[in-house]
C-alpha cells in the first residue's frame, strides 16, 4: 500500500528542468532510496514533497488524498519532515529546545520547563547518544548527534514520512552505524524513509526499494535486490562508465619542481619530500593526519615555523609566505572546503575561472569581458561543466559541476605545480571521472600534481607514487606498485609509536 | 585507542561506485580491500579527534558560562575602579549622590536596549531609535501643553512609539527590506515627524509629576532611586523572565539562531518579526518619555545617534548581531557601562570629544573580547 504517490511532477527553473514528469511511489514503513547523480533532481523533488517549493504540473497523494503543500508547516501537518543536507537546528538553541521548537509544551504562552525536559527526554530514550543531553547547546554537538537531534524533532513532531537528503555525507562509520540502526527502528514502526545518497552500498545496506533520476526523470525503480551495481550505474549515468581511471603509473624522472625538506609547522612534524614533473605523487592519511595542513603550509596558507621549501631549484621561503607569491612562482591549490575558500558562489562561472590570471583578459586594469567569456566558455566545453552560461552564477550550479568550475579555475591558472586537496569529495561518478581525465592529462603534459585524498581507491587508481601521513609525520615516498591497501593503512595507524 | 586490530568496520564502508564498470585497478588490489581500508583510515581518524575534543570539553562549558555572564560585569567593576583611582576621591565618585546621578543618566539607554536586545537577539537591528525617542518626547510634551492628563499623555507617546515599530515590521516583512535599510528609512521619517509635529520648535510644557519621573533627587525621598529608574528595573527583570519562560521568548531566540529552521519549525517568522519590532518600540517610546521628562521640554532634534549608544549597550552586554545571542541583564550593564563612562568623564573634566574616543574603543574592545571568547572557548 502506498503512502505517498507522486505521477507527472514537473519543475523548471527558467530555461533549466529540473524535474520532468517523475513518477514515485512509497510504501508504508519501507525505506527507499532516491539515487542519481548531482544535478539528476533529487533535492528538487525532496524541497517539493517538503512544500519548500511548489510542482509547475502533475499531482502528488498522501493516503489516497490529495496533497499539494503550500509550506513547509502544511507538509509537517500532513506528517511529512525533511532532513535536510545542511542541517536546519538554531545552534544557539539547547537539545531539548529545538527538539520542541514550534510545539513548546506551554500554558497561557509561558513555557512549562518540566514538560519540555520530560517530552524530550521520551524522544531521546529511543537512542542512546552520549553526546546528547536535553539541556545542551546545539552549537557544541558532533554533527552526527545533530542529525539525531534532527530526527528526534522528527518524530516529536509525529512525522510519518522523513525525507532524508545524504545524511551520512558528514558522517563517520562508527555514527552512520548508529544512524542506521536508527533508520532500521524507524522502520519497524512503520515509519516510512526517503533516503538520498551517492552511496551504492549505503544503499544496498539500508533500502529496500530505490527509485533511479536522472536528468530529471524517474528513469527505474524496484527492489535494490533484484538490481546489480553495475545495471544501478547504467541507469543513473546513461552510459556504461568505463575506465574510471584513465592513467597508468609511470616512473617520472622529470626535473624536482618542488622539494620540502624538514618542514614545521602547526601540525607537522619535519616533513620531507620531492615532486617531479609529469608525476601524481598522492598523499594518503587519516582525517586530522596533518594532510591540509601540509598542502596549506606550502601554498604560504599557513605558517612555515622551520625547514625550506624550494621550488624551481631556486626560490627559498621565508617563514610567511603569501598565495599571491606562490600564485606567481606557478603553484595552485585546489581547497577541500569549495564553499569556504574554493569559489565565491556568488560570481559568476566566467568570473571564478578567470579569478586568478585576469591579467590574460584585461588591460591597464579595464577587463575584456568578451575575452574573459571566451576563455571561460572554452574551459566550460572542455571540462563539460553543465551551466547555463559562463554569466550563470556560480553558487546555483550543482556540487559536481562547481568543483569543475574549481578545478577549471587551477588548469587556467597554468600552474606547473597543483596542489589538489580531496578533489572528489562529495561529488558524482559522472564529473569524478572527468575531473580524474583532466588531472592525468595535466600530468601528461609535463605538470606536477600532489593529490590528497583519504578515498584510497582513487589514489591507487591515480597516483604514480605515494606517500602517507600520520599524525604529522609524513612516510618516506614508494611508487605506488609497492604500496598495498594493507600497508597503507599500516602506516596510517602505526607510526604511533614512532 | 583501539589501535590498528581488524574490526567490525572492516570492509563495511559504503565506497561510492564500487566496481564501476572498472576494470579493477593496475595495481590488482580487489576495490573491496580498498574500501575496506579507507574505512578503517577514516574511522579511526575520528577516534583520535574525539580523544582530543574530550579533554576540552570538560572546561568549555564553564568558560564559556563564566565569560559570558560575568564579563559585563567584569567591565563594569573596571570602569568604576579606573575612574575611582583618576579621580581620587572615593567618597566622590561611590556616593549615593553620584550612584543616582548615574543611574538616572541610564535611563533612557536602558529603556531602549530593553528593546533593541529583543530585536538583536531575532537577528534584526532598529536605527530609528533615535528619532523615535524625539518623537515621542514631543508627542508627551504636545498632550500634556494641550492639558491632556499626562498618564494619556506618557501612553499616547508609547503607543506612537509601537506604531513605528509596526511599521518598521511591516516593511520588513511585506515589502522585504531588510532590518537595517527598513529602520535607517524609519529614522528619516520618525525624525522629520518629529519636527513637522513640533514645528520644528521646541515644545515646553508646565510641570506635571512626569517632569519627575528620571530626576537625581526624587520625591518623597524614601523612595531613595528616581521612579524611571524602578521602571525600567521592573520592565527589565519582566522582560528577562518573558524571554527565558515564553513561547515567545523561545521564538525569538529560534529566529535569530536560525530564521530557516524556525520557518520550517512552524513559526510564523512574519507575525513574530512584527510582535518583536512592535514590542521594542514600546520601549523606545518609554524612552522618548522619559528623554522628554529629563529635558522638560519636547525637542524634535534630541537624541540624535542615540540608537548608537544603545546598541552599543546591548553590544557590550554579549548580545550578537548575528542573533540568538544575548540578554537583558547584559544589556542593562552595558548601559551602566557606558553612563559610568559619562559620568567619569564629567567628573575628570575631561571634554566631551574625549568622552566619544573612548566610548568608540570600549564598543570595539567588547566586541573583540567577545570574539575571542568564541574562538577560544
Amino acid at each position: 500500500m502506498s503512502v505517498i504517490e507522486l505521477s507527472n511532477i514537473s519543475k523548471r527553473y527558467g530555461a533549466t528542468v529540473a524535474l520532468d514528469s517523475v513518477n514515485f511511489q512509497l510504501l508504508r514503513g519501507e525505506v527507499h532510496a532516491l539515487i542519481g547523480e548531482n544535478g539528476a533532481g533529487k533535492s528538487t523533488l525532496m524541497n517539493v514533497l517538503a512544500g519548500l517549493t511548489q510542482s509547475d504540473t502533475g499531482s502528488m497523494s498522501i493516503d489516497g488524498q490529495p496533497y499539494s503543500p503550500t509550506s513547509p508547516l502544511d507538509a509537517q501537518r500532513h506528517g511529512i519532515a525533511l532532513i535536510h543536507q545542511e542541517l536546519s537546528l538554531c545552534p544557539d538553541l539547547t537539545v531539548a529546545e529545538n527538539i520542541l521548537l514550534g510545539a513548546e509544551p506551554s500554558r497561557a504562552g509561558w513555557l512549562n520547563h518540566r514538560a519540555t525536559k520530560q517530552q524530550t527526554l521520551d524522544v531521546l530514550k529511543n537512542f542512546h547518544h552520549p553526546e546528547i543531553r536535553p539541556d545542551r547547546r546545539v552549537s557544541e554537538l558532533s554533527i552526527a548527534a545533530r542529525q539525531v537531534v534532527e530526527i528526534c524533532r522528527a518524530l516529536a513532531a509525529h512525522a510519518s514520512i522523513i525525507l532524508m537528503d545524504e545524511p551520512t555525507s558528514s558522517l563517520q562509520r562508527q555514527d552512520i552505524d548508529s544512524l542506521f540502526a536508527l533508520i532500521r527502528h524507524l522502520r519497524q514502526q512503520g515509519i516510512s524513509v526517503i533516503y538520498i545518497s551517492h552511496f551504492l552500498e549505503e544503499v544496498r545496506e539500508i533500502a529496500d526499494r530505490f527509485t533511479v533520476l536522472r536528468d530529471g526523470k524517474s528513469i527505474g525503480t524496484g527492489r535494490i535486490d533484484s538490481i546489480s551495481d553495475e545495471q544501478l550505474i547504467a541507469q543513473m549515468v546513461g552510459r556504461p562508465v568505463e575506465n574510471l581511471y584513465p592513467k597508468a603509473p609511470c616512473d617520472s624522472d622529470g626535473e624536482v619542481v618542488l622539494e620540502v625538506r624538514d618542514l614545521v609547522a602547526r601540525r607537522l612534524k619535519r616533513i620531507s619530500f620531492a615532486l617531479r614533473r609529469g608525476e601524481i605523487f598522492g598523499i594518503a592519511g587519516l582525517m586530522g593526519a596533518g594532510r591540509t595542513e601540509l598542502v596549506r603550509a606550502i601554498f604560504g596558507l599557513d605558517a612555515v615555523e622551520s625547514g625550506t621549501i624550494t621550488l624551481h631549484a631556486h626560490s627559498k621561503s621565508g617563514r610567511w609566505v603569501l598565495p599571491a607569491r606562490r600564485i606567481a612562482e606557478g603553484v595552485g591549490y585546489l581547497s577541500e572546503d569549495r564553499n569556504g575558500e574554493g569559489l565565491a558562489l556568488t560570481l559568476s562561472v566566467a568570473d571564478n575561472i578567470t579569478l586568478t590570471r585576469f591579467q590574460t583578459c584585461s588591460r591597464w586594469g579595464w577587463l575584456d569581458v568578451g575575452k574573459q567569456q571566451r576563455q571561460a566558455t572554452s574551459w566550460i566545453k572542455r571540462l563539460s561543466i553543465k551551466a547555463r552560461s559562463s554569466y550563470q552564477s556560480t553558487g546555483s550550479l550543482s556540487g559536481g559541476n562547481q568543483q569543475k568550475v574549481a578545478l577549471a579555475r587551477l588548469l587556467h591558472q597554468d600552474s606547473d605545480i597543483l596542489l589538489l586537496d580531496e578533489p572528489t569529495r562529495g561529488i558524482d561518478i559522472g564529473s569524478k571521472a572527468q575531473i580524474y581525465e583532466a588531472i592525468a592529462h595535466a600530468a601528461a603534459s609535463n605538470k606536477a600534481v600532489l593529490f590528497v585524498s583519504s578515498y584510497l581507491p582513487e589514489l591507487f587508481g591515480m597516483c604514480d607514487r605515494l606517500a602517507v601521513m600520520s599524525r604529522g609525520r609524513l612516510s618516506p615516498s614508494r611508487p605506488i606498485r609497492e604500496w598495498s591497501p594493507e600497508s597503507v593503512m599500516q602506516t596510517a595507524v602505526g607510526a604511533e609509536a614512532a | 585507542m583501539g589501535g590498528p586490530t581488524r574490526s567490525p568496520l572492516f570492509g563495511t564502508r559504503p565506497i561510492s561506485y564500487r566496481g564501476a564498470g572498472t576494470t579493477g585497478s593496475h595495481t590488482g588490489y580487489d576495490r573491496r580491500d580498498l574500501a575496506a581500508a579507507s574505512s578503517l583510515m577514516k574511522a579511526t581518524g575520528s577516534i583520535q579527534k574525539e580523544a582530543a575534543s574530550k579533554v576540552e570539553k570538560s572546561v568549555k562549558p564553564f568558560l564559556r558560562l563564566w565569560l559570558g555572564w560575568l564579563g559585563p560585569f567584569l567591565g563594569l567593576f573596571l570602569v568604576v575602579a579606573v575612574f575611582t583611582l583618576l579621580i581620587g576621591s572615593p567618597a566622590q565618585y561611590l556616593s549615593v549622590t553620584n550612584l543616582r546621578i548615574v543611574l538616572s543618566q541610564t535611563v533612557i539607554v536602558a529603556l531602549g536596549a530593553i528593546g533593541m536586545t529583543i530585536v538583536i537577539i531575532s537577528g534584526g537591528i532598529d536605527l530609528s531609535a533615535g528619532s523615535v525617542i524625539a518623537l515621542a518626547g514631543v508627542v508627551t510634551a504636545l498632550g500634556i501643553e494641550r492639558g491632556w492628563p499626562p498618564l494619556i499623555a506618557m501612553l499616547a507617546a508609547v503607543a506612537v512609539g509601537a506604531l513605528i515599530g509596526l511599521a518598521n515590521g511591516l516593511s520588513i516583512t511585506r515589502l522585504r527590506v531588510v532590518p537595517f535599510i527598513a529602520t535607517l528609512g524609519m529614522l528619516g521619517i520618525a525624525r522629520g515627524l518629529a519636527k513637522w509635529l513640533a514645528s520644528e520648535q521646541t515644545v515646553n510644557v508646565p510641570a506635571t509629576w512626569v517632569n519627575e519621573l528620571a530626576v537625581t533627587f526624587p520625591r518623597p525621598g524614601w523612595i531613595v532611586l528616581a521612579p524611571g529608574v524602578w521602571i525600567t528595573l521592573l520592565l527589565a527583570i519582566a522582560i528577562a523572565g518573558v524571554l527565558r519562560n515564553t513561547v515567545f521568548g523561545r521564538h525569538v531566540f529560534a529566529l535569530g539562531s536560525n530564521e530557516a529552521a524556525a520557518r520550517a519549525c512552524g513559526i510564523a517568522t512574519d507575525r513574530l518579526k512584527l510582535w518583536i519590532y512592535g514590542i521594542a518600540g514600546l520601549f523606545i517610546g518609554l524612552a522618548g518619555v522619559m528623554q522628554m521628562s529629563r529635558l522638560r521640554q519636547g525637542d524634535p532634534t534630541v537624541a540624535i545617534g542615540a540608537e548608537l549608544d544603545i546598541i552599543a549597550a546591548a553590544v557590550i552586554g554579549g548580545a550578537s548581531l548575528k542573533g540568538g545571542q544575548g540578554t537583558i541583564l547584559g544589556s542593562m550593564v552595558g548601559a551602566l557601562i557606558m553612563a559610568a563612562l559619562r559620568n567619569g568623564c564629567q567628573q575628570m573634566g575631561w571634554p566631551n570629544y574625549i568622552q566619544e574616543m573612548i566610548i568608540g574603543a570600549i564598543i570595539i574592545l567588547a566586541v573583540a573580547i567577545d570574539r575571542l571568547r568564541q574562538k577560544r572557548v
